[in-house]
This record gives structure tokens, C-alpha cells and sequence, in this order.
């Protein structure tokens, strides 16, 4: 009957979850590791086993009317109703129940709410579809794009442990600090979400959203954005790495100087196969999501650079464009975005590869002038 | 009572009948196969998102058509399926169980169902345009759904404006009807309860459709005349977007569930052979419920960044709300307790829906704790749960109430063998469909992704396999309503042991007109 189903569909759910502590990944909500993370997983618990509790009293009720008060079996109807004492009864113990949970729920959205005192400060942007990490007090800056390869996502290779999980520069964050967050957005909406720290945010574009985390253990820690935000709104994850302190110190420098030489190296002058080699790379990450690996595009949302007259005519309103973007549609400005030599590799490339043959070289000192021109 | 043996005439012959009738049993009826074909077109489109997700990558479509599928699925189930479907039930039963001849406003009622059929051929029909159709969600917040949607956006948004005059028409028609066209002697507490939950819910439509029509609106003008009330850029806040939109989606929910409890409550004290236990406080919960429902909206946004007086606020409003609807499920029970039960096909889909609505509840309550939120926040838990309050709640009381007043639609007793095979079949496809995304969405998968890391993948297989079983036995549905429609034993005019109200006291099938002059009421 309808009711066992039930009490066997509760009970496989108890057993699910009484397995949590063998598979805490699979079934239920990850404990985490910070404070809050960990207060969040007991007020889902509490509530959770209150559910149960309710649950359990109620359909126990209906499934002994539907065993012993089957018409099949006998039963005569009584004929009582309205009863304002029984009433009021299961009016009043559900809110004082509520009350009881309203207490904890409470102080735990106090506590995520206290963005106070932070140690670090890291800037999160969403763009469609990566994410830019500022350290405000270290003016160190980098994006976040997912490094799945696009055979593994069209089935054509085997696909790793960390399938769609994985980004190439990873989100680098102190243990046991307060880091704090400072969320926005370049384009649409997007949320930053990592379950091990309960840190979810809304980036909302023109606005900041504060949140924070102190992270206890050292590892890698992973999420995604949580709000839809268009086509590669699946495809855009979060990777943090919580590290000791000095090892954090030991990365902002290196990453400062990895930058530096970055910078330093748009000052030589670059071959034709050279800038294709890396114009392939960085088109691949950032520009192939919508204009497609094979430049087709997919029109009219996402226009074709194949055989396009700004990659084959216009070099100017080339530049001009992946420079500065183009105001109302999808095209983002990455003058900010990328470097000197990365921009000029990605011109070059699209004005060389499938078929633009015109054999145009983009100086990496072009793009720094036209850059510093604005 | 009266009966339509007199000099009346029949229904008009052909094409205009139904195009011109002002017949609420007509108009009833293209309300209901409006709402069947628009359940099967968005269940094809539910059936494709499950196909993609069968298994990490991309196999069967990409993900922008993906999104573009997500997007429709929920637009046509909520505003195609579920809702005329319940409007299409009040055309039929609202008269006959207030002792009407007839809706109050028929022109109207005529006009009201005939916009629907154009406002989702011009939605269906943005699939078929360049760019795609609409594929930011059903919820379509800016700016996705201005700067960054689809052209094809100027289309959903007249399409929107259309099913909201529909809708608006459709409730004032019903309240007038309620208000003046009850038998003398029926007065406020002695209507039944699908009558009383469809006034409230009438009231809550012509409160919030105005608020949608004004939010589509305002994105029209974004889009199209350079104004930025959802821009940052120009002064505007994507975010009052999200705030217009659940002030009118939060009622929306209970439009969607209000006339749910409303049949429910018919059909349990018919099977129970016991009078609902009790009456009046049903009528003060969904009351309550209704109020309650205009100052939870912000509950749907957690993470937008609220202030914490606002966050507080919505968690303590929302909790309060499973008072009322707790009270409902208790006195379902009561009505079952010391009952003398029997289990044809209304009664297993009102006890399906007891049970799965309550789990339904349980997951809205534990998504009302706003910390616990942040985690639950547009995961697969969402999707569970809000599934799981529609499907097993609105759908399966449309079909429960389907199967309870056919005898009486169509003079005929449905085939109670196909009747159980649909329930069962649907009853564990549904729940092999959305109850593993209780456990997808705590693990932390998030809602609206076409392609999933690997630790999701197994559950993901089952929801799929659950979706094919669920979507496929609906075709029973349509099996049983044909055969019933063509024959099968004679009803009789009570067709239910218990059966009790106006309904049940004219004959099967109910004649063309019925109540022309009005009942006596005890």
C-alpha cells in the first residue's frame, strides 16, 4: 500500500543518511571546514530530524486509518468533526517548535553576517564564464577559466577525477584568516559558491555583496557558480586552495613576478608563429566558448569570425573590439582581461587561423599603445 | 434540482461551437485539453533535459538549447498546464457546485480561454527564431533576460502580457460568479471547499499578474526604449527585478496549490465516507496562507545579498507559513481517522498527494532556514523540492480531481483497473525522478547545468530513467479519458458512495445546462 511505500522510502532515506559519515560527498550536505560551515550543517541536521519526527507522527496516523479503517475491512465511519481544542492544539506546538529552531538559525546568520575585522581581502568579479580574483592589498589581480578539456566534455577522451571542477589559476587563500570577499560582476548575474566554507554569494553587476570565510584545514576546495548566467553557466567552477601562511606569502610573490615578466616580455618583438602558437591557447580559453573552437560562431547571438570582415579588412575595429567590447551584447572588453602579448597572440590568430589567411603580425607594442591611448 | 430536459437548446454543431460558445462546461472542457496538450509538450521538453543528463558530457543537445529547454519547460508547466488546468476544473465545477446555471461573465469566459491558445503558439514559436528561444529560466532575471537575452525575448514578454489577461479575466469572472450566483440559501461557510480555495486564489491572481505584466514591462522598455530600471548603469538595480518578480511568484506558487487543497479536501471526505474534519478552520488556513504568501517573496533570494533585518524577516514570515499548511495535512488525516476508506483512483492520487506534498513542505521548510539556504540555494535540492510540491501536489490533484468528476463529465465510470496503473506508474516514476535530487543537490550540484562532474552521475541516471517511467505513463492518462469518453458503465448521478454537494445532485452525464432555476441548499 501506499503507506509501506512511504515507510520504506523513509527509511531508505534514513539509511542514505545515516551513511553520510562513509560517503559525505554523495548524499548529504558537506560538514566543511570552518566554523560556519559546520553550523550550518547541525541547523540542516536539526531541522532535517524534526521533518523526520513530524513526518513519522503524521503518515503513522494515515497508515493505521488506511490499514484498520478500510471500508474493506469493516469499518463503519464515525461521524465526528470540528473540534476547536484539537485545533488549536496543532496550531500552537508547530510554532513553538518553530521558535525552537529560530533561536539557532539566528545566531548563525549573525555570526555570516560579521564581515568585520578581515585579514585578507580578495575582489570576486564574475564574467561570462570565469571568474577574476583582486587581492585588494597586494594589487595582484588573475582570471579563473575552466581547464576541462573540450574532448573530455564532447565524450571524445576519458574524463578525469576532477571533470568540470578544474580551473587553471586557482583562487590561493590563507588558513586560519579571516578572508573576505567582495562580490561583483562584470555582465549578468553569477553566485560564488564553495559548500566546503558555506560561502554562497550572489555577483551582482554594478553592486558589491560582502562575504567571509576562515578556512581551518590546508587543501583544495571546490564549487561553482550557483545562478544561471547563461550558455557556460555549467562550466565556470571554483577552485581554492587553502595553504599555511607562509606558503601564501611565498605565492603572492612569485605570482608578482610571473606577472612582471609577463609584462616585460610585450616589449620584444614576436614572430607570426609564435603569436599563433599562444593566439590558439588563449582564443580557446576565453573566445571559443562562443565563437566556437572552429570560429563559425554560433549566429546570430555569437557572430562567426571565420571569413568575418573585421578579421579579414578592419585591423583597427579588430583590435578596437576584442579591446574594448562591443556595448549591449555579449562581447566583453579585455584590455583588462588579458595581457599585451596575449591580446596581440589572439588577434593574430583569429586574423590567421581557419582561413583568414592575411598574414597579419600584431605587435604586442601596437596593442600597449592603443591600450595606454585610452 | 433541475434537469435540461426542457426546451433549451443543445450545443451548437461544428467548428463554432467551440469557438463561440459561452458554455462553462464547454469552455471547461478546451481549458482542460489546453492544459493536457501544454503537460505533454512540456514534458517532451522535460524528457530531452533528462536525456541530457543521463550521463556527464555532452551527448543528446548543447547547452544553449539546453537552457532554451529549462526556460520552456517551466514556462509552459506553470503557465500552460497547471494553471489552465485549474481554471479549466473551476469552469466546470464552480457553478455546478454553487448551484449556478452558469459563470457569471460567459463572453468573457469565452474570451479568457481563447487568448490562451495564441499566447503559447507565439511562445512555442520563439523555439523556431533566429537566436533561439527564451534561455534564462523561468524566472528570467535581468540582466540575462535585457541586455544579454535572446531577440526573441519581445516575444515571450507579449506572450506573458497575453496569459496574464487570461488569467486576470479568468479570476474576475470567478469571483463575480461566487460572490452573486450561489443558490439563495448557500452562504459563505457552507461552500465547499474547492469553491472557497479558488475565490482565495482568484484574489491572489488579480493581486500579482498586474505585478508581472508591470515587471515584463519594464524589461520591454530596458530593452527596447533605453530606460535601466534593471541596469546598474543607468541608475537601475538588477536586483528590484528579483524583487518584483517573487512579490508576484511567491503568490504564484500557492495560485498553483490553493486550488489543490481545494480538491483534496472534496475528494478525501468522499472516500472516507466522513464529513472533512474540519470546515472552517481550512477555510481560515488557506486564509492565512494567502496572506502570508504577499510577505515571504524575498525567500527566494538569500544570497542577493539582503540585509540582515530583511534576511531575518523573510526566514521568520516563512516558517510561519508551514502553520497553516500543517493544519491542512492534520485535518486531512483526521477526516481519513475512524473513516470508512476505499481506494479508487481520486482518493490513491489525493493520498499520494497527503503524503508527497507533506515531503514537499518538509524540504520548503528546511529551505526556509535561511543559513542552511546559502547551501541549498539553486541546487538540485530546489529543484526536488519545488518538484515535488508540483507534480505529486498540483498535478496529481488535477488528475485526482479528473478522475473524480468524469462520471459526472462524461455520464460514463472510467476504467478503474487502466485508473490504478496510471497512479502506480506515475507514483513511482515521480518519486524515482525527483527523489534523488534531494541527494544531488545537498552533494552540491546546482540547478540548471547541462553537464555535471562525475560524483553526480549515478543518481542523475536513476532521475532519468524515473523522468521516461513518469512522462510515458501519462499516456495511460489520455487512454482512460478516451475510452471514457467513448463508453463504459453507466453513472450514476451520485457516482460516489460518499459523494456529497450540488455536483453529484444533477444527472451523468450533467446536462448542457443545469440549475436553471436554483437548488435548495440544506
Amino acid at each position: 500500500m501506499l503507506g509501506k511505500f512511504f515507510a520504506l522510502f523513509f527509511g531508505v532515506c534514513s539509511f542514505l543518511f545515516s551513511m553520510q559519515t562513509h560517503a559525505d560527498w554523495a548524499l548529504n550536505m558537506t560538514q566543511g571546514v570552518t566554523d560556519v560551515s559546520r553550523s550550518v550543517y547541525s541547523l540542516h541536521m536539526q531541522i532535517f530530524w524534526i521533518c523526520v519526527v513530524i513526518g513519522i507522527l503524521v503518515f503513522s496516523v494515515m497508515l493505521w486509518s488506511i490499514i484498520h479503517h478500510r471500508k474493506s475491512a469493516g469499518a463503519k465511519a464515525e461521524q465526528f468533526h470540528e473540534n476547536t481544542a484539537v485545533e488549536l492544539i496543532w496550531t500552537i506546538v508547530p510554532i513553538i517548535i518553530l521558535v525552537a529552531m529560530a533561536v539557532p538559525a539566528t545566531t548563525t546568520l549573525i555570526k555570516m553576517y560579521d564581515t568585520s575585522e578581515s585579514d585578507v581581502d580578495i575582489q570576486i568579479t564574475g564574467y561570462q564564464w570565469k571568474w577574476q580574483y583582486q587581492y585588494l592589498s597586494e594589487d595582484l589581480s588573475f582570471f579563473s577559466n575552466l581547464s576541462t578539456d573540450q574532448d573530455e566534455i564532447n565524450n571524445l577522451s576519458e574524463k578525469n577525477v576532477n571533470y568540470l571542477l578544474e580551473v587553471d589559476e586557482p583562487l590561493v587563500i590563507p588558513v586560519g584568516k579571516k578572508v573576505r570577499f567582495l562580490l561583483t560582476s562584470n555582465d549578468v548575474i553569477h553566485s560564488w559558491w564553495v559548500p566546503a566554507f558555506a560561502v554562497k554569494k550572489d555577483a551582482i553587476p554594478g553592486f558589491i555583496n560582502e562575504s567571509w570565510t576562515r578556512v581551518e584545514e590546508e587543501g583544495i576546495y571546490r564549487g561553482q557558480c550557483a545562478e544561471l548566467c547563461g550558455k557556460d553557466h555549467g562550466f565556470m567552477p571554483i577552485v581554492v586552495k587553502a595553504v599555511s601562511e607562509d606558503e601564501y606569502l611565498n605565492w603572492v610573490t612569485d605570482k608578482k613576478t610571473a606577472i612582471a615578466a609577463e609584462v616585460a616580455a610585450a616589449a620584444r618583438v614576436w614572430s607570426l608563429a609564435e603569436l599563433m602558437e599562444r593566439g590558439e591557447k588563449v582564443y580557446q580559453t576565453n573566445c571559443a566558448a562562443c565563437h566556437q573552437p572552429s570560429g563559425q560562431g554560433i549566429p546570430p547571438t555569437f557572430p562567426a569570425l571565420k571569413g568575418s570582415v573585421i578579421a579579414l579588412e578592419d585591423q583597427d575595429a579588430h583590435i578596437d573590439i576584442v579591446l574594448n567590447g562591443k556595448a549591449g551584447s555579449a562581447m566583453q572588453a579585455y584590455a583588462a582581461q588579458l595581457s599585451a602579448v596575449d591580446l596581440a597572440a589572439v588577434i593574430t590568430y583569429e586574423r590567421n587561423a581557419w582561413g583568414n589567411d592575411t598574414g597579419d603580425v600584431v605587435a604586442p607594442q601596437l596593442i600597449q599603445s592603443m591600450v595606454n591611448s585610452k | 434540482m433541475t434537469s435540461a430536459t426542457s426546451h433549451h437548446h443543445g450545443p451548437a454543431t461544428g467548428m463554432t461551437r467551440w469557438l463561440y460558445t459561452t458554455n462553462h462546461k464547454d469552455i471547461g472542457n478546451m481549458y482542460l485539453i489546453f492544459s493536457l496538450v501544454m503537460f505533454f509538450i512540456g514534458g517532451t521538453m522535460a524528457l530531452i533535459i533528462r536525456m541530457e543528463l543521463v550521463e556527464p558530457g555532452l551527448q543528446v543537445v548543447q547547452p544553449e538549447f539546453f537552457n532554451q529547454m529549462t526556460t520552456m519547460h517551466g514556462l509552459i508547466m506553470v503557465f500552460g498546464a497547471v494553471m489552465p488546468g485549474f481554471v479549466g476544473l473551476a469552469n466546470w465545477m464552480i457553478p455546478m457546485m454553487i448551484g449556478a446555471p452558469d459563470m457569471a461573465l460567459p463572453r468573457l469566459n469565452n474570451f479568457s480561454f481563447w487568448i490562451l491558445p495564441f499566447a503559447f503558439t507565439m511562445m512555442l514559436s520563439t523555439l523556431f527564431m533566429d537566436g533561439g528561444a527564451p534561455n534564462f529560466g523561468w524566472t528570467f532575471y535581468a540582466p540575462l533576460s535585457t541586455t544579454y537575452a535572446p531577440p526573441s525575448v519581445t516575444y515571450f514578454i507579449f506572450a506573458m502580457h497575453m496569459a496574464g489577461i487570461s488569467s486576470i479575466l479568468g479570476a474576475i469572472n470567478i469571483i463575480v460568479t461566487i460572490m452573486n450566483m450561489r443558490a439563495p440559501s448557500m452562504n459563505y461557510m457552507k461552500m465547499p471547499l474547492f469553491v472557497w480555495t479558488w475565490l482565495i486564489t482568484a484574489f491572489l491572481l488579480i493581486a500579482v499578474m498586474p505585478v508581472l505584466a508591470g515587471t515584463v514591462t519594464m524589461m520591454l522598455t530596458d530593452i527596447h526604449f533605453g530606460t535601466s530600471f534593471f541596469d546598474a548603469g543607468g541608475g537601475g538595480d538588477p536586483v528590484l527585478f528579483q524583487h518584483l518578480f517573487w512579490f508576484f511568484g511567491h503568490p504564484e506558487v500557492y495560485i498553483m496549490i490553493l486550488p489543490a487543497f481545494g480538491i483534496i479536501s472534496q475528494i478525501v471526505p468522499t472516500f472516507s465516507r466522513k464529513p472533512l474534519f474540519g470546515y472552517s478552520s481550512m477555510v481560515y488556513a488557506t486564509s492565512s496562507i494567502a496572506l502570508l504568501s504577499f510577505t515571504v517573496w524575498a525567500h527566494h533570494m538569500f544570497t542577493v545579498g539582503l540585509p540582515l533585518v530583511g534576511e531575518l524577516f523573510f526566514m521568520y514570515a516563512t516558517m510561519l507559513i508551514s502553520v497553516p499548511t500543517g493544519v491542512k495535512v492534520f485535518n486531512w488525516v483526521a477526516t481519513m481517522f475512524r473513516g470508512s476508506l476505499t481506494f479508487e483512483t481520486p482518493m490513491l492520487f489525493a493520498i499520494a498527494f497527503i503524503v508527497l506534498f507533506t515531503i514537499g513542505g518538509f524540504s520548503g521548510l528546511m529551505l526556509a532556514i535561511s543559513p542552511a539556504d546559502f547551501q541549498y540555494h539553486d541546487t538540485y535540492f530546489v529543484v526536488a523540492h519545488f518538484h515535488y510540491v508540483l507534480v505529486p501536489g498540483a498535478v496529481f490533484s488535477i488528475m485526482a480531481g479528473a478522475y473524480y468528476w468524469l462520471p459526472k463529465w462524461t455520464g460514463h465510470m472510467y476504467n478503474e483497473f487502466l485508473g490504478k496503473c496510471h497512479f502506480w506508474c506515475s507514483f513511482v516514476g515521480l518519486n524515482l525522478t525527483f527523489f534523488p535530487m534531494h541527494f544531488v543537490g545537498l552533494a552540491g550540484m546546482p540547478r540548471r547545468i547541462p553537464d555535471y562532474s562525475l560524483q553526480f552521475a549515478d543518481f542523475n541516471m536513476i532521475s532519468s530513467i524515473g523522468g521516461f517511467l513518469f512522462g510515458f505513463s501519462q499516456l495511460i492518462f489520455v487512454i482512460v479519458v478516451v475510452k471514457c469518453v467513448k463508453g463504459g458503465k453507466k453513472a450514476e448521478a451520485v457516482s460516489w458512495e460518499g459523494a456529497e454537494g450540488l455536483e453529484w445532485s444533477v444527472p451523468s452525464p450533467a446536462p448542457y445546462h443545469t440549475f436553471e432555476t436554483p437548488p435548495e441548499v440544506k
